[in-house]
């Protein structure tokens, strides 16, 4: 019982267009474009707030996957 | 490498789509597919349509029954589809010049019929697919590929035309105020009745740059920014809501359902009939 | 007096031999002379737990009329000249898509307005090849009340097996006119329904390449959630630039009815084995013909009429073959020379093609026709 399901950001840099939206509007400064892509930067910020999906309009960055808590 | 939203309901061998860097319409067509998660729909039942232009593209990347018409002309196929088969959840999905200009037509027709159909406009302000030239929601004195010293045409209000014309459910959101957008979405599906949501959404490649607002990011911002909830503009004298996107609820009323009133028929002569 | 024997319009007649054949929607838009069809299909319809709409123009119920049939029923939709010429974007729509749909065009004076409530045969041409871009197409021409009835059928059947639109060319004289019909049992009636896929759902190729080039048709709402769209598109459905595919479609939508003309192509001959000349006729001017055909013998005179009830794809190998044996073939249509252009194609110097055309609303007479082949006797 000590995994605990969890969501973290997750970047899809081929599908990544690199528009700036999801960088601009992160309440806590996550994201960064670097070379045209969108990267993460700040990790620890991240809150799980989820705007950056909803905005994205390439599908490119998502909340997902399952983090280890042992 | 996706979510599982995006997994579920878009056909992956399809993405990344054709939409410009910035563009907001894959973010109005997610929201669509939100919105359609939210009420739990079976894709199987879901029939997707779309008319000409970038906005139509949309079908190709969704994974239901999904149909590409001609320009204009999606309301009037998507008329035949829900006449035959009322079980169906009719979605089309337009754009600003093939709603409100080739269109224009059969938008006021299925807003006066109030057949059970949810349109989603994606306004981009623009004919985008054919590189730029001014639509019915070309803003006056933007610039176009065919104005290029400043549209003089007075503009479509899309709500407006929709309420005026008898769709029962009307809503305006922007691609920047995504989770109201899904809302109102939510809303026109669950109306029995003709729905239309305006998507405010940005077109970086041809609105942008020729009227020099920016980029994606100074366009979204643009989005926030003239933005005015619909119970905020009721306050405010017209003159300060010159420009702006009013967003929100415009219209929520119930009135009899097309289909539902042609089956009456059919089970009134069956009933004669006796 | 049998009660299947009524007196009847052309254009009443077409409507109850469409429902007979399995049509469940009608979306239509009120032009003369071919309104009657939307008001017996308003009435009739609903009757039979079908569905009538009136679109808010022609544009929009030729598209309702393919959503429907996308959606399952078997559709219609009819006009008149100026309303033809509006359908024709969405009917080109109809034939690459490949969907079953039966548009009945009741030709009037042309062009434009022209003369609304006078006949013509004008569209022979445009039927064929209104829509842009190369496309196939059935179109079969009714010369009676009796067959307005029986080719809605055939016009169901047709755009059923092969699916594809199927244009029911009529006039304003079989249209309007009223005679005695009598309606067959229905137990007697062929009627076909679109092939429909076996595979699983998720094999299911909506433009498969088979081997009769007719793919299996799915409804929406039934499970396989495909795409159908107006782009030049491969198997799948989905759009596709490449050459080869592009080619390799095209043909296949071109081939589906060239492969199988012999079963589409229906005509009529009276008189023709002998016949030194043959008139070419259809709709309602080959009943003039056929009259002029008997004035014509009972003086002796050797004439003989070809009637193709199949215009597009044109009866062309039994025309060749008479081509061969006659020496004059005259050419009576209510137009200044359409269906003329694809018979002097045909016959090219086998024998001496000429045209009685007329386009001035009034039909073809036979007295007309006679003075022709005088005038056709005289060169020798």
């Amino acid at each position: 019982m000590n995994k605990k399901v969890s969501t973290k950001v997750i970047v899809n840099k081929a599908w990544c267009k690199g528009c700036g939206i999801c960088v601009a509007f992160c309440p806590t400064n996550v994201l960064e474009i670097k070379d045209g892509k969108v990267e993460i930067v700040n990790p620890e910020a991240c809150t799980r707030c989820g705007l950056c999906e909803l905005r994205c309009p390439d599908f490119a960055i998502y909340l997902g996957g399952e983090e280890d808590e042992k | 490498m996706a979510s599982n939203l995006v997994e579920k309901y878009y056909r992956m061998d399809k993405l990344p789509h054709i939409w410009c860097a910035g563009c907001t319409h894959g973010t109005s067509m997610n929201a669509v597919v939100r919105a359609i998660d939210k009420l739990g729909y079976n894709q199987d039942e879901v029939c997707i349509v779309s008319g000409i232009g970038c906005s139509s593209r949309a079908t190709g990347y969704m994974d239901f029954n999904t149909l590409h018409t001609t320009h204009g002309r999606a309301l009037a196929f998507a008329t035949g589809i829900k006449m035959a088969n009322p079980k169906l959840k009719v979605i089309v999905i337009t754009g600003d010049g093939d709603a409100t200009a080739i269109g224009g037509n059969h938008f006021i027709h299925a807003c006066r019929r109030n057949i059970d159909i949810t349109t989603i406009v994606f306004n981009n302000n623009i004919y985008g697919m054919t590189g730029g030239q001014y639509s019915p929601t070309t803003p006056t004195s933007s610039l176009g590929t065919t104005a290029p010293y400043g549209n003089i045409d007075p503009v479509f209000n899309i709500c407006n035309v929709a309420a005026a014309a008898g769709a029962t459910y009307v809503a305006r959101g922007t691609a920047y105020h995504t989770q109201a957008l899904i809302n109102s979405i939510v809303k026109g599906l669950e109306n029995k009745g003709f729905s239309v949501i305006e998507a405010v959404s940005d077109c970086p490649t041809y609105f942008g740059r020729r009227n020099k607002i920016g980029d994606a990011v100074e366009m979204m911002k643009r989005l926030k920014e003239l933005s005015v909830n619909v119970k905020a503009a009721e306050k405010l004298p017209p003159e300060k809501l010159e420009g702006k996107i009013i967003i929100g609820e415009i219209k929520n009323e119930t009135r009899p359902e097309y289909t539902d009133e042609y089956q009456n028929l059919i089970d009134r002569l069956k009933e004669e009939e006796k | 007096m049998k009660n299947n024997v009524f007196l009847m319009q052309g254009n009443e007649a077409c409507i109850y031999g469409a429902i007979d054949a399995g049509m469940r929607f009608f979306a239509g838009y009120p032009i003369t002379p071919s309104t009657e069809l939307a008001e017996v299909s308003a009435q009739e319809l609903p009757k039979v737990g079908g569905k009538f709409i009136q679109m808010e123009d022609e544009i929009a119920s030729m598209a309702a009329t393919i959503g429907a049939s996308l959606a399952g029923l078997k559709s219609m939709t009819a006009t008149s000249g100026p309303g033809f010429s509006l359908k024709q974007e969405n009917l080109g729509f109809a034939c690459m898509t490949e969907i079953p749909c039966v548009v009945v065009n009741v030709q009037r004076g042309g062009p434009s307005t022209g003369l609304p409530t006078a006949p013509a045969q004008g569209e022979v041409m445009q039927s064929r090849w209104g829509t842009h871009g190369d496309h196939p197409i059935i179109v079969i021409s009714p010369s009676s009340v009796m067959e307005a009835y029986m080719f809605a059928v055939k016009a169901f059947n047709l755009s059923e097996k092969y699916r594809t639109p199927v244009v029911l060319l009529m006039d304003e004289v079989v249209a309007h006119m009223r005679e005695k019909i009598e309606i067959p049992d229905k137990s007697s009636l062929e009627i076909i329904n679109r092939k429909k896929p076996v595979v699983d759902k998720d094999k299911y190729l909506p433009y498969e390449d088979t081997e009769d080039l007719i793919p299996p048709m799915a409804n929406f709402g039934e499970g396989y959630r495909f795409h159908v769209t107006g782009l030049t598109h491969d198997e799948t459905g989905f759009p596709s630039t490449n050459p080869a595919n592009a080619s390799k479609q095209i043909n296949r939508l071109l081939n589906k009815i060239e492969m199988h003309k012999e079963d589409i192509i229906e005509f009529d001959e009276y008189l023709t084995e002998d016949a030194e000349i043959i008139l070419v006729s259809f709709g309602a001017v080959a009943r003039s013909a056929k009259s002029a055909v008997k004035e014509a013998r009972s003086q002796g005179k050797k004439v003989g009429l070809f009637r193709p009830m199949t215009i597009w794809p044109f009866p062309e190998e039994r025309l060749k073959e008479l081509g061969k044996k006659a020496k004059h073939f005259i050419v009576a249509e209510m137009n200044m020379g359409q269906l003329v252009l694809e018979v002097e194609r045909i016959i090219k110097s086998d024998a001496v093609v000429h045209l009685l055309g007329k386009a001035n609303g009034e039909i073809i007479t036979p007295d007309e026709i006679m003075d022709k082949i005088k005038e056709v006797e005289n060169i020798g």
